[in-house]
């Protein structure tokens, strides 16, 4: 379900690193030493057998992440992501698994445009990527995709992500038919005629700036809905990039009832809410849109306590021409690869809002156990997948390995830096 | 009014004074701009109306959007202190071949203007332009966001008229939702400590903004009754803000018999006789309409003259000037 080109596995031996890994339970400074890829060994003291060492003492060692929302805008608009721009800034993100949208142009909805993916993945991708196929031929919301086919072709989950899957009977049915696929279904959640003209968040904010707003309830009638029918139909769902409080109300619901359901959110939605709106940048514009205080506390406080178990960065690179302009007039979206960790660990981790444990299992295992991928652990025979985090060091966003800079944090100074990256056995950043 | 554009993304030109939004506003701001304009006003009394305060500055006006009043206002208030203008609408020129707002703005930055002035149909448009455009720039309707010299020369007109501003109740009637003029007076009136009353159908009252109610009947209780347009476009069958125009008349519009006698109307124009104000109240003496238009003027030169000069002006100031 992952492909990435050829790389060299690793022989490196990291030495006096905090190894944290919130699911083997560990949290120790210890050293790990990686032979041919492979994690050979985990100890308070390893030999190094002649591989490059590399002090680890002051910095962290954890599993590294897995992105299961993200836009390489290939095929179609290679000129704002490329599968090699767009996994590089993955690398230097500290990721080792991402999942790439099927949004494109053309959609992603046949296997021989999959093919083609898995081929350029294959060729050009620095780390493990896999594709989501479309829930409905051209994402059109009528007809089901041959997901068979797409399937036995790689597709690692189905998604129309970008619109809203509008009729429930054609949920219904995608519901019932995945189940032969054992892949996910991943939904964007909106109801487009409580959304129709919005460009931010539906409160007293859009009304002073006199902006179309989204409602809050625009998102959670469908979350709603979609949770009964996948009650209904006994089968799982993935909701995506949840931004208000009562979705978080009706998964955490859902979970208790039973209803295999998961969730992910976005660091912009951990940290920012429509306040920061009021500077029209349109830098801080994405669908679904930033919410009030109370939607952000409500989403930190699930993904503590496990509800959401996905951090995932719904990584939107535009073209800066595109952004480039007057708020009303730009496109939704912001890139969040090279800056997801430490803008979590920043604004959340490091004023005491969110435990580091639960960010990197929220980070790494959370989503590797959602869509079923092989979960990054800091454990002797486990494939190295693992980043090398400086928790000291500040930095400031400016410079990107993606092809856009539609970053929200353009200018901001973070703490958290990724040091290094191994993903499947392969140093692909430093 | 000022408003230090700071932007982290591009190096930070000279900070420049800007009129984005009522809210960047101080009440020391409006009271110096309406005390500019009441000089303003003293000076077109005169019979040659001219000035030369800015005489060899630049003002640029940028309408992407229709407007006669705002356009022509801004325009005789450029002349009337004797800068030179130049007025760019949308139509006929290389917008209408998809040239960008960035684009235009730093074309027209070429000829080095002292004053952008931005009509645009969308939301952050003015900011956009103060932005990469190094001049000072006027705010003069960003899609439903701000307008807020329209706002300023209502407080003018209102205290031309009542002779004060505080504790004055307005209540502000109509399609409020979609309203640039709505959102900067009610920054405005809360500016000056001045009651304000949104009235309308549910659906074009946005929550949140200020004290608001679907009862026409609450206009009795206001000091001044502020009109708004009803857009016909956005009142197309299927929009369902409101089932009819004709229930909307009806319901909401502003007759001589919901009025109490004495009682100002005011209207940012261009009004749908008939449909939000009864043709009775336009034509009576209480509608405030035309010295609106008058307002508009002396107000927007005291804008323009506040962001190059600065500071209060002088009918002294005025005068040494001129023998200058």
């Amino acid at each position: 379900m992952l492909w990435m080109k050829d790389a060299p596995g690793a022989n490196v031996v990291v030495r006096g690193a905090r190894v944290v890994d919130p699911v083997e339970g560990i949290d120790a400074a210890l050293d790990v030493r990686i032979d041919d890829g492979a994690i050979a060994a985990v100890a308070e003291r390893v030999d190094a057998n002649g591989h490059r060492v590399v002090d680890g003492t002051g910095l962290v060692l954890a599993p590294a992440f897995v992105d299961p929302h993200v836009h390489l805008r290939t095929p179609g608009r290679e000129d704002e992501e490329t599968i090699a721009t767009g996994t590089a800034a993955a690398a230097a993100g500290g990721y080792c698994a991402i999942l790439a949208m099927p949004n494109t142009d053309p959609v992603v909805d046949s296997a021989a445009a999959l093919q083609s993916l898995v081929e350029g993945a294959r060729r050009d991708a620095l780390v493990p990527t896999g594709f989501m196929a479309a829930i409905t031929r051209g994402q059109a919301g009528e007809e089901l995709t041959e997901m068979g086919e797409l399937a036995d072709a790689g597709a690692a989950a189905f998604s129309d992500d970008g619109v809203p899957v509008r009729a429930a009977g054609l949920l219904q049915r995608a519901l019932q038919y995945s189940s032969i696929t054992g892949r996910l279904l991943a939904l964007h959640e909106e109801e487009p005629t409580l959304t129709k003209g919005a460009h931010m968040h539906m409160g007293r904010v859009s009304a002073e700036l006199g902006l179309a707003g989204y409602p809050s309830v625009g998102e959670s009638v469908m979350v709603e809905r979609d949770l009964s029918l996948a009650a209904a139909e006994g089968q799982p769902l993935h909701l995506m990039h949840l931004s208000a409080a009562e979705s978080v109300a009706a998964l955490r619901r859902a979970r208790h009832a039973g209803v295999r359901a998961s969730g992910e959110v976005t660091p912009h939605h951990l940290v920012l809410t429509d306040d920061a709106v009021r500077s029209l940048d349109p830098n801080v514009k994405m669908n679904p849109p930033l919410r009030e205080e109370d939607d952000r506390i409500a989403l930190l406080d699930a993904l503590r306590d496990g509800t959401i178990e996905c951090v995932a960065t719904d990584h939107a690179p535009h073209a800066r021409h595109e952004k480039d302009v007057p708020f009303e007039a730009a496109p939704n979206g912001v890139t969040g690869l090279e800056t997801a960790f430490a803008a979590l660990y920043t604004y959340l981790v490091k004023p005491g809002a969110l435990p580091l444990a639960t960010l990197l299992e929220r980070m790494s295992a959370g989503p590797a156990r959602v869509f079923g991928f092989e979960r990054p652990r800091v454990a002797a025979g486990a494939r190295a997948n693992v980043v090398l985090l400086d928790l000291e060091r500040d930095w400031q966003v400016a410079d990107f390995r993606s092809k856009s800079r539609n970053s929200w944090l353009l200018g901001h100074t973070l703490t958290g830096a990724v040091v290094m990256t191994i993903a499947n056995g392969a140093v692909v950043h430093e | 009014m000022i408003r230090l554009v700071s932007d982290d993304m591009r190096p930070p030109s000279p900070a420049r004074r800007h009129l984005l939004a009522m809210a960047d506003v101080t009440r020391d701001d409006l009271e110096r701009i309406l005390g500019t304009a009441r000089t303003f006003a003293t000076s077109l009394e005169r019979e040659v109306k001219k000035l030369p305060t800015l005489k060899g500055r630049l003002i640029v006006n940028l309408f992407y959007e229709s407007s006669t009043r705002t356009s022509s206002s801004f325009e005789l208030a450029a002349k009337r202190l004797s800068a030179d203008t130049l007025t760019l609408k949308s139509a006929g020129s290389s917008v209408d071949k998809g040239e960008s707002l960035k684009d235009t703005a730093l074309t027209l930055g070429a000829y080095d203007p002292d004053v952008i002035v931005i009509r645009h149909p969308q939301v952050g448009a003015a900011h956009f332009v103060a932005r990469v455009a190094d001049a000072h720039v006027v705010n003069a309707g960003d899609g439903k966001h701000q307008h807020p010299t329209q706002a300023l020369l209502d407080l003018y007109t209102i205290h031309q008229e009542l002779g004060r501003l505080d504790g004055l109740h307005v209540a502000i009637v109509g399609d409020v939702v979609h309203s640039r003029v709505a959102r900067s007076l009610v920054q405005a009136f809360a500016l000056m400590d001045m009651r304000c009353t949104l009235i309308g159908p549910p659906a074009l009252l946005p929550q949140g903004l200020a004290e608001s109610t679907t009862d026409i009947g609450a206009i009795r209780h206001a000091d001044v009754v502020y009109v708004l347009r009803m857009q016909h476009e956005r009142m197309q069958a299927g929009a369902n803000y409101v089932p009819s125009l004709r229930e909307y008349t009806a319901r909401w519009g502003i007759t001589p018999e919901r009025l109490r006698p004495g009682q100002k109307v005011m209207h940012p124009g261009p009004m749908n006789r008939g449909v939000e104000i009864d043709p009775r109240v336009a034509d009576c003496s209480d509608a405030l309409v035309e010295t609106q238009v008058r307002s508009g003027l002396v107000v927007r030169m005291a804008v323009l003259y506040d962001l190059l000069v600065g500071g209060p002006v002088s009918v002294r100031a005025l005068a040494a000037a001129e023998v200058a």
